[in-house]
C-alpha cells in the first residue's frame, strides 16, 4: 500500500497549500464587511469543467496508483510469473504519443483561432486513439493465442485488467472527443471550442502519462525503482 | 444611537464568476423526473435511500426475532440469517447513509448555503442520481435471483465470499460486486458536483471561513470519498473477476467441497487491505457531514455563535486526512506484522484529539446558551451524547490488546452502531425535522417529533447499551444460534429477548414519523422563510420552497460569517449572512 500511501501524500501537499491561501486562520467573527475588505479567498475563477477536469484526474490517478498497489502486492507471492509482453505494445504506445500530439496541435490551433487546424488535430487524435485501442485489442488476441490467458498467471490477469481499465478511460475520452468535435463543426466561433479543446488534450496527455506508468510496469522496468523504494521504506 | 453610513457598501467589487446560464426545464418529466435541479435531485437521493433504508430495517427486525427468539420462527434459516445480515450492514452504510448524507443534504444544501443558483454541471448531477437509482435496483434484485442475496457478511471478505456454501454464491456476490461498482459511478459524478460547486461557485462574499460549517462536512467528506471509494472499486473489480472468470487476485489454493479447487496463489489480505482503506474513511464520510450539521442544528436552536469556528474547520480537514492513515486497525487479527498494529494503534487515537475538539466545542456552544429544546435540538443533543458513547468504546476498540479479546463480538456491534449507526441517524433526523420547512413551506408536527426523539433515542440505549455487555461475556457476532455455550449464561438469551422487543418497538416508531412527514405536507402549519429565525443564505431565498434558480434575479451579496446569533446590541438575536453592515453599525458607532 506503500504507493498509494505515496500518493495521498502528494495530494495533501497540493491541497495543504492550497489552503494555506485561504486565509484558514483569519477570524471571521470579525470580519464584517463585502468581500473586498478582506482579499485573498475568494471563488476560483476557473472555468467550472477545468476544476471539475482536475478532480477527476486526481480521482483516476487514485484508481490506477490503488491498481499498482494492489499489483506490486500481489507480484511479491511466489506464483507470480512475469508475461512476455508483446511487441506491438511499443508500437501502440508510438500511436498514443502520435494522438497526444495531435491534441496538443489542435489546442494550439484554437488558441491561434485556426478553425482547420482544431479539426485536424481533433481527427487525427481521435484516429490514432481509436488505432491505440485497436492494437491493444490484437495484442490480447496474441497473448490469447500464445496461451498466456486470463486466469492462468497473475501476472496475466493484472496484464488484461490494468490495459483494460486504461482502454475504458480513452474510450470515455473518445466521448468527449467526439462531442467536442462535433461543437467545433457546428460552431463558427472558434473561442466558444477552445475550453473543450483543451480540455480534451490535457486528459490525453493525462492518460498517455498513465500508460507510460503502466507500461513500465509491465514490461519490469520500473521493478529497480520499486526495490529501491521498498528498500527506503522498510 | 448615531447612524454611521457605511459608505463601502456601494463598492461592492463585480462578480469575478459569471452568473451561470440556467437549464429551464419544459415539461412536467424534465421538471420533476429527469430533473436537473439540484433540489429535486436532492429529494430523489433522499426518497431512494429512505426505501431502501426502510428494507435494511426490516431486515433487523427478522435478524433480530432470531436472535431474541431462537428457534420459534421456522421461516428464517441460519442461511437467511447471513444474507439478512450482509445486506443490512451495506445498505445502512453505502446505500442509506453516504447516499442521504451526501446525495440529498448535499445537493439540496450546498447551492443555497453558498449561494449559488444549481451545482455547476446539472447533467451530470442528474446522471448521478440515475446511476444511484439503478445501483440500488441491481442491490434489491438480488432478493429474487436463484440463491438469493450473498451471505458473505458486509465486508465481503474472500475467499469465503465467493466460494459455494456461502449463501448467495451464484448471482448474489455478483450483483453485489456490480451495484457497488455502478454505486461508485454515480458517485463520482454527483461528488465532482458537490466539490466544484463549493470551490468556483460560491457569491460573492462568500469567503471558505464563511461558510457554514454544514458545507465545510460536506466537502471534506466528499473530498474524502472521492479519494476512498476508488479503492473498493479496486476490490470489487478484481473480486468480481475472481468470481467470474477464475482469476487469482484474492483467492489462495484451498480445497473446496473436498476437491482442490481452480484458485492459487491469491492474498486474502490485500483484499482486506483494499477493503479498510476504502471502509475506515467511510465511517468519517458518514461523521463529518453529520459533525456539521450538528454544528449549525446547535449553534441555531441555541442562539449563539459557534464556539472556536476555526478550530472546528481545522478538525474537519485533520480528522479528514488522519482517517486515510488508520484502515489496518480493523485488521488486528488477520496476522498482520505486529508493530504495524501499533502503528495503527497510535494514529486511531491521534484521531480522539481533533474529534474531542470537536465535542468540546459543541458544549461550549450549548453553555449559557438561549436553549430552545426543539425537536431537531433534541436530535442533535442525542447525537453528541451517543457520538461520545460509541467514540469512548472505539477507544477500547482502537488498541490492540483491548480489541483482539474483543474482536467479532457483541461489543464491536454495540461500537459501531453507537458511533456510525445511531449517532448519524440522529443527525439525518434532527436536520429532517430542521429543514423540512424549507423544503416543503410546512412545519413538521412538534408532538408527534417529540415522540418519535423520546422512544428513538432512549429505545437506541436500551439496544446497544445491552450490547456491550453482551459482548464483554464473548458472545460472538454474525452466528445464527448461540447454543448452549457453557461461558454465555441464561441471562444473556433473556437480555438478547429484551434488545430483540425493544428494537422491533423503536423500529415501529419510525412509522409514526413517516406518518408525520407525509401528514404535515398536507396539513402541517405553514413555516414562512424562515422559521428558526437562522443567519444562513438557504433561509433567506426570496421563496419557499425555494423556485428554480434559487434567488431570483440578483444573486445574494455575504458580509458576514453564518454565525451571527446573539450579537449585542443588534436589533434581531440573529444576523442573515446576506445583511449589509449598515444596518448593525448603528449601536457599533454609538458605542465608539
Amino acid at each position: 500500500m506503500s504507493a498509494i500511501i505515496l500518493f495521498l501524500a502528494v495530494i495533501a501537499i497540493i491541497a495543504g497549500w492550497w489552503l494555506s491561501q485561504q486565509r484558514l486562520t483569519a477570524k471571521p467573527w470579525l470580519e464584517e464587511g463585502p468581500v473586498g475588505d478582506f482579499p485573498g479567498s475568494d471563488a476560483m475563477t476557473w472555468p467550472a469543467a477545468k476544476i471539475g477536469l482536475g478532480v477527476f484526474l486526481a480521482v483516476a490517478s487514485c484508481l490506477f496508483v490503488l491498481f499498482i498497489s494492489a499489483y506490486s502486492m500481489r507480484m511479491n507471492v511466489v506464483d507470480w510469473r512475469a508475461l512476455p509482453v508483446p511487441r506491438l505494445l511499443w508500437l501502440n504506445t508510438g500511436v498514443l504519443v502520435l494522438s497526444s500530439v495531435a491534441l496538443q496541435w489542435s489546442y494550439v490551433a484554437a488558441r491561434r483561432d485556426d478553425a482547420e487546424g482544431v479539426m485536424i488535430g481533433l481527427l487525427a487524435g481521435g484516429a490514432s486513439a481509436v488505432i491505440f485501442l485497436a492494437g491493444q485489442l490484437l495484442a490480447w488476441q496474441q497473448l490469447n493465442a500464445a496461451g498466456y490467458f486470463v486466469a492462468s498467471n497473475p501476472a496475466n490477469s493484472f496484464f488484461y485488467l490494468l490495459t483494460a481499465v486504461h482502454g475504458l478511460h480513452l474510450t470515455g475520452g473518445l466521448v468527449a472527443l467526439g462531442r467536442t468535435s462535433a461543437k467545433v463543426w457546428r460552431s463558427s466561433k472558434i473561442a466558444d471550442v477552445r475550453l473543450s479543446v483543451e480540455l480534451c488534450a490535457i486528459y490525453w496527455h493525462f492518460l498517455l502519462l498513465v500508460w507510460l506508468v503502466l507500461l513500465g510496469l509491465l514490461t519490469g522496468w520500473t521493478d529497480d525503482f520499486v526495490n529501491i523504494c521498498r528498500q527506503l521504506l522498510s | 444611537m448615531v447612524d454611521i453610513p457605511y459608505d463601502r457598501i456601494a463598492d461592492i467589487p463585480p462578480a469575478e464568476v459569471p452568473d451561470v446560464e440556467l437549464y429551464h426545464p419544459r415539461s412536467w418529466w424534465t421538471r420533476y423526473v429527469f430533473s436537473q435541479d439540484a433540489k429535486v435531485i436532492a429529494v430523489q437521493y433522499a426518497l431512494t435511500a429512505s426505501a431502501i433504508g426502510l428494507v435494511a430495517l426490516v431486515l433487523s427486525w427478522l435478524m433480530r426475532l432470531q436472535l431474541g427468539f431462537p428457534g420459534t420462527f421456522s421461516f428464517i434459516d441460519a442461511n437467511q440469517y447471513l444474507q439478512f445480515i450482509t445486506m443490512h450492514g451495506m445498505i445502512m452504510v453505502i446505500y442509506l447513509l453516504t447516499a442521504l448524507f451526501l446525495g440529498g443534504f448535499g445537493n439540496y444544501l450546498i447551492p443555497l448555503m453558498v449561494g449559488a443558483r444549481d451545482m455547476v454541471f446539472p447533467y451530470v448531477n442528474m446522471l448521478s442520481y440515475w446511476v444511484y437509482l439503478l445501483a440500488v435496483l441491481v442491490l434489491a434484485s438480488t432478493f429474487f435471483v436463484p440463491g438469493g442475496p450473498t451471505g458473505a457478511g458486509w465486508t465481503l471478505y474472500p475467499p469465503q465470499a465467493i466460494l459455494s456454501g456461502t449463501p448467495g454464491q451464484d448471482w448474489g456476490i455478483i450483483l453485489m460486486m456490480s451495484s457497488l461498482i455502478l454505486f461508485i459511478i454515480g458517485f463520482t459524478m454527483g461528488g465532482l458536483n458537490y466539490v466544484v460547486t463549493v470551490l468556483q461557485a460560491r457569491t460573492r462574499g462568500m469567503t471558505l471561513m464563511r461558510l457554514p460549517l454544514t458545507v465545510w462536512g460536506i466537502f471534506t467528506a466528499t473530498v474524502m470519498a472521492l479519494l476512498a471509494f476508488p479503492a473498493l472499486f479496486v476490490a470489487s473489480v478484481m473480486l468480481l473477476l475472481d468470481r467470474l472468470l477464475g482469476t487469482s487476485f484474492f483467492m489462495p489454493s484451498l480445497v473446496e467441497m473436498g476437491t482442490l479447487s481452480k484458485y492459487g496463489g491469491g492474498s486474502p489480505l490485500l483484499f482486506q487491505h483494499l477493503f479498510w482503506f476504502f471502509g475506515h474513511p467511510e465511517v468519517y464520510i458518514v461523521a463529518l457531514p453529520a459533525f456539521g450539521i450538528v454544528s449549525d442544528l446547535i449553534s441555531t436552536h441555541a442562539r449563539k455563535n459557534i464556539f472556536g469556528y476555526r478550530m472546528m474547520v481545522w478538525a474537519i480537514v485533520a480528522i479528514g486526512a488522519l482517517s486515510f492513515i488508520v484502515w489496518a486497525h480493523h485488521m488486528y487479527v488477520s496476522g498482520m506484522f505486529p508493530q504495524f498494529g501499533y502503528f495503527f494503534a497510535t494514529t486511531t487515537l491521534i484521531i480522539a484529539i481533533p474529534t474531542a475538539i470537536k465535542v468540546y466545542n459543541w458544549v461550549l456552544t450549548l453553555w449559557r446558551g438561549d436553549i430552545h429544546l426543539r425537536v431537531p435540538m433534541l436530535f442533535a443533543l442525542g447525537f453528541i451524547i451517543t457520538f461520545v458513547n460509541g467514540g469512548l468504546t472505539g477507544l477500547f476498540l482502537g488498541n490492540v490488546v483491548v480489541d483482539v479479546p474483543l474482536s467479532d463480538t457483541m461489543f464491536v456491534v454495540a461500537h459501531f452502531h453507537m458511533v456510525m449507526g445511531v449517532a448519524p441517524i440522529m443527525v439525518v433526523l434532527g436536520a429532517i425535522y430542521h429543514w423540512y420547512p424549507k423544503v416543503t413551506g410546512r412545519m413538521l408536527n412538534d408532538a408527534l417529533g417529540k415522540f418519535h426523539f423520546w422512544v428513538t433515542f432512549l429505545g437506541a440505549y436500551l439496544i446497544f447499551f445491552p450490547m456491550h455487555y453482551l459482548g464483554l461475556l464473548g458472545v460472538p457476532r454474525r452466528y445464527f444460534e448461540l447454543g448452549d455455550a457453557a461461558f454465555i449464561p441464561p441471562s444473556a438469551h433473556s437480555l438478547n429477548a429484551f434488545i430483540s422487543v425493544v428494537a422491533l418497538t423503536v423500529g415501529f416508531s419510525q412509522m409514526v414519523f413517516l406518518f408525520n412527514l407525509a401528514w404535515s405536507l398536507f396539513k402541517g402549519e405553514a413555516s414562512g422563510g424562515n422559521p428558526w429565525r437562522a443567519t444562513t443564505l438557504e433561509w433567506q431565498t426570496p421563496e419557499t420552497p425555494p423556485g428554480h434558480g434559487n434567488w431570483g434575479k440578483e444573486l445574494p451579496v455575504v458580509y458576514r460569517w453564518a454565525y451571527d446569533y446573539s450579537v449585542p446590541g443588534a436589533e434581531q438575536d440573529f444576523i442573515p449572512q446576506n445583511q449589509p453592515p449598515a444596518a448593525t453599525r448603528v449601536v457599533q458607532g454609538a458605542a465608539s
